[in-house]
């Protein structure tokens, strides 16, 4: 049951990250990605990381996207002005990323997979995702989430501090 | 006063001092100074001339100080008081006192005075140190100092280009002999190991070793006579090193007189005596000597015959005077050399203070005819102190007796006839006959006949001063009884013995035993030409003929009024040139020998000049090149090399910088291309 | 089941995609926009191995990947804006000092 899902998640990722890098209108792209987003967060649902996938949609989407559209719009960015979108080396890059694509399946093609422990999977049997992750989240890892904090707080103040418009005397 | 001797080149010292630095100052006082200080040398002399003719005699040395002394050389200055050089101190302080004496007279008013007196002492300090030193070294200090004195005398008046000239002949003609000096010094001193007379007699085995050289059998002694010898032909004017003796007459007339007269020229003969103890194991030397001798007698004697100089006849006749002296030495009679220096002295001084005289009281006349006989004459009735004082050293020197030098002239032919020197004694006598010639042509063309002298100069025609006429005067008693006193009877008169212990004695092959009329205690001593017999009287007849004769042809020539020295001179003109022209030795001289040498000395001052200078420029030269090949390496190498580095990293940056597009999305795509790379080198692993 | 591989592709094919957009776009919030996207692919590898090895590590990681995201979108958007203050273009090649 879940891979047709799956496969229905991934194409719409990809085609709305595709659609997302080849549109000229930025606020477009935005809600594209918004939309990508979506779709993967449903993915994370697929392979069991609920809480992720909340987050996904809580944070990424409406967090980190909503950003993304309030300094477009801060911004001020003229939509339709009609510049050169696509850089010169587009082709040399295409290329690359082609090659690479190739690279990586090969890699992928020959790599023996292990079977699968499978999670037990049941509504309410086990602990929940949530549960889980927060009992391993403060007690293996509340050294990286203070430092993350602090991250935060660190990128908090530099962006106040970039952003800042200048008092020219 | 023997011990004291060493006050006798004190004084003279002392004159030279005040004279030296106060001779400005004191003006023609210094002249009094300067005499009193011969005076009182004299005096010394003659105290210790009394101890040793009357007194204890003997050979006595007194030892200053230590001069020399490295290894086994040592020299010391000491002087050595004996008989001969008793009867040298006397001539030389006698004759340079009355010279002295005679100078303030002649001297008067030239403006060098004090400085012709300072030289004057100095003089004497040098041939008294001559005479009295005991060893050859000091006596060659003595040697040197007298030349140097010849030199600054003669070019006295040193504003005159002949006179200064002179000097300078006088003093290098003078080294060359000086050169041979040397040379027989070294050998004495490489043989015997010692310079001091003394000691040099006591050695004469070492001298009298035969020796080969260039095929002549011969004595070391022989080669350290000749080399010897050389030095006294510079110094006492034998052939071929006389030419400075005429030029020396450009000197104030006492210094002629004193210098070259009576003292220096001297030296060389006395030189002679005092190696006596070798010479007589010298044949070669000694068979040489008596023909030098005797050759420059004739020689010099043929030159004075036709000179018109006053002073150039008295010089040339010094010349030939000394030949005679050599002669004597060179046939082994050394007593009758010291003899003769002894009369020659006292003649030919008076010769040159008479001369002098008459110079000064010609002093108005024009310059080139004060000394010219051709304008003298007459001059007899103006000058009698003069004339009868000249008159009697002509007399003298011409060899009459029984006045001076008839006593030593006649022992010297004498020795030289008996001692088998045939040829020396015919050249002698000649050179007597000519002596008594030009004396007497001298007397009659400056005394007799009428006075050709320039007529404005006639009437300051006067005696001389005192001052000049004393020593004329003493000179003159001295030509008069200078010889009998002290040489007669012949060969066996005071002096003979009272020399015998300082001079060696020779002994002769050929003697003629059957002759020998002197008792066998001179045939035992086997002195040189003993009198023999009735060849003895033939000879001083002869000798007296010669003297008479020659006066007598001078006479007839020049004495009376007569034609007959032009018609001589017509009929001989070359020949009277010739003579009159001194042989055109000195014009000789300077075309063969000066010459070549200021050839050889521009040649090699300009070598030096040019070698020298050349090579200066050369290495500066060398530099310069050397310089601007390594600028030039410096330049393109070392600035080529760094250039292209920089020019390598600025081709090659030039190059890369195209990396630096600033375009992070360029950045990016390296990234992944480099991990494209990466995982290529994975995957083909 | 979903094998690993497809999550893996997926991951994959994300990233290239993302790379591409950030190679190719002069378009600056573009460019962001398609670094976010290689972040997500990035999470999909992870909860696709958090899912096949039964760890949760996976998840926290992607977690903090998420913040960290967060932190980098503040941080360049601020910089984009005092970039192109007055501007209404935002032209990366612009941003070219360190040109040679």
């Amino acid at each position: 049951m879940e891979l047709p899902f799956f496969y229905l998640f991934s194409a719409g990722i990809v085609i709305t990250s595709l659609f997302m890098i080849t549109r000229s209108n930025v606020i477009h792209a935005a809600l594209l990605l918004v939309l990508s987003f979506f779709f993967l967060a449903g993915l994370f649902v697929l392979a069991g990381a609920e809480f992720l996938a909340a987050v996904q949609v809580l944070i990424y989407s409406g967090g980190i996207m909503v950003l993304y559209l309030f300094s477009i719009m801060l911004m001020n960015v003229q939509v339709a002005v009609r510049i050169r979108q696509w850089h010169r080396q587009r082709f040399f890059a295409i290329l690359i990323v082609l090659i690479l694509g190739f690279e990586i399946w090969s890699v992928l093609g020959k790599g023996v997979f292990p079977a699968m422990k499978v999670w037990p999977w049941k509504l309410g049997a086990t602990p929940g995702n949530v549960e889980a992750l927060g009992s391993v989240l403060y007690t293996k890892f509340v050294f990286p989430f203070e430092v993350v904090s602090i991250l935060l707080l660190a990128a908090m103040i530099g962006a106040i501090v970039l952003a800042k418009k200048r008092i020219d005397s | 006063m023997i011990s004291n001797a060493w006050l006798i080149p004190l004084f003279p010292v002392v004159g030279v001092l005040i004279n030296g630095f106060f001779g400005k100052r004191l003006g023609e006082k210094s002249g009094y100074v300067a005499t009193l200080m011969a005076g009182l040398s004299l005096l010394v002399v003659i105290l210790i001339a009394n101890e040793m003719i009357f007194g204890a005699g003997g050979k006595h040395t007194i030892h200053l100080w230590d001069w020399i002394s490295a290894g086994s050389f040592s020299v010391s200055l000491s002087f050595l008081i004996d008989p001969l050089s008793t009867i040298m101190l006397l001539v030389v302080s006698g004759v340079g006192f009355l010279v002295h004496l005679y100078s303030i007279g002649y001297m008067h008013g030239d403006p060098g005075f004090s400085r012709f007196f300072t030289y004057l002492n100095l003089f004497m300090l040098s041939m008294f140190l001559l005479v009295l030193g005991d060893n050859y070294l000091v006596m060659f200090v003595g040697w040197e100092g007298v030349g140097l004195c010849s030199y600054l005398l003669i070019g006295f008046w040193y504003e005159k280009k002949s006179a200064s000239d002179a000097g300078k002949k006088a003093f290098i003609v003078n080294r060359i002999g000086d050169a041979g000096f040397l040379l027989g010094m070294f050998l004495i001193w490489m043989l015997a190991d010692t310079l001091t007379y003394q000691e040099v007699s006591q050695s004469t085995s070492k001298f009298a070793v035969n020796i080969n050289v260039l095929g002549i059998e011969t004595t070391y002694a022989s080669i350290i006579g000749l080399l010897l010898f050389i030095g006294a032909m510079g110094k006492s004017a034998q052939i071929p090193l006389y030419v400075w003796l005429p030029d020396a007459m450009e000197g104030p007339t006492p210094v002629s007189a004193l210098i070259h007269a009576a003292t220096m020229v001297t030296a060389g003969v006395y030189m002679v005596a005092r190696t006596s103890p070798i010479y007589v194991d010298a044949a070669l030397a000694l068979e040489v000597i008596a023909v030098v001798g005797a050759l420059t007698a004739i020689f010099a004697a043929s030159i004075g015959l036709v000179q018109n100089d006053i002073k150039r006849v008295l010089a040339y006749s010094t010349v030939s005077q000394l030949g005679f002296m050599f002669m004597a030495l060179g046939v082994g009679a050394f007593t009758a050399g010291v003899f003769h220096l002894m009369t020659h002295a006292f003649f030919k001084g008076l010769l040159f203070l008479g001369s002098g005289s008459v110079i000064h009281a010609l002093h108005h006349a024009p310059e080139e005819q004060q000394q010219d006989m051709r304008y003298m004459g007459g001059l007899k009735s103006k000058m009698p102190i003069t004339y009868w004082t000249f008159l009697i050293g002509a007399i003298a020197i011409a060899g009459v007796p029984p006045f001076a030098g008839f006593w030593s002239k006649d022992e010297i032919l004498a020795n030289a006839f008996f001692s088998g020197h045939t040829f020396v004694w015919i050249v002698g006598s000649i050179a007597a006959l000519m002596t008594a010639f030009y004396m007497f042509r001298l007397i009659f063309m400056t005394f007799h006949g009428e006075m050709r002298v320039d007529s404005h100069a006639r009437e300051h025609i006067h005696e001389s001063p005192p001052a000049m006429t004393i020593p004329l005067i003493l000179l003159a008693v001295l030509s008069i009884f200078g010889g009998i006193i002290p040489g007669f009877p012949p060969e066996k008169g005071w002096i003979h013995d009272f020399l015998a212990p300082s001079l060696a004695k020779m002994s002769h092959v050929t003697h003629h035993s059957s002759f020998n009329l002197i008792s066998s205690a001179h045939a035992a001593s086997g002195e040189a030409g003993g009198h023999h017999g009735p060849e003895a009287m033939y000879l001083i007849i002869l000798a007296i003929f010669i003297a008479v004769g020659g006066i007598v042809i001078a006479w007839s020539m020049y004495g009376k009024k007569s034609k007959i020295p032009d018609k001589i001179q017509h009929k001989f003109p070359g020949l009277y040139k010739i003579l009159l022209n001194k042989y055109y030795i000195d014009e000789f001289y300077q075309k063969y020998i000066v010459e070549p040498i200021y050839r050889l000395m521009k040649f090699l001052w300009n070598f030096d000049s040019k070698v020298v200078d050349g090579a200066v420029n050369g290495s500066t030269l060398v530099t310069v090149l050397t310089s601007r090949v390594s600028s030039l390496f410096d330049l393109r190498t070392v600035d080529g090399a760094v250039n292209g580095v920089a020019n390598f990293v600025r081709f090659f940056s030039q190059v890369f910088k195209f990396l630096q597009s600033g375009m992070v999305q360029n950045y990016l795509l390296a990234m992944l291309l480099g991990v494209f790379l990466m995982l290529s080198a994975y995957l083909l692993q | 089941m979903i094998p690993i591989s497809h999550f893996l592709t997926l991951g994959a094919v994300l990233f290239l995609i993302g790379a591409a957009g950030v190679l190719m776009r002069r378009n600056a919030i573009i460019i962001l926009l398609s670094i976010e996207l290689m972040l997500n692919a990035v999470n999909v590898t992870l909860i696709g191995f958090s899912r096949q090895w039964a760890d949760l590590s996976g998840q926290v990681f992607a977690i903090f990947v998420i913040a960290v995201a967060a932190c980098e979108a503040a941080v360049g958007l601020a910089i984009l804006i005092s970039l192109n203050r007055d501007k209404t273009i935002m032209n990366v090649d612009e941003v070219n000092l360190l040109k040679w």
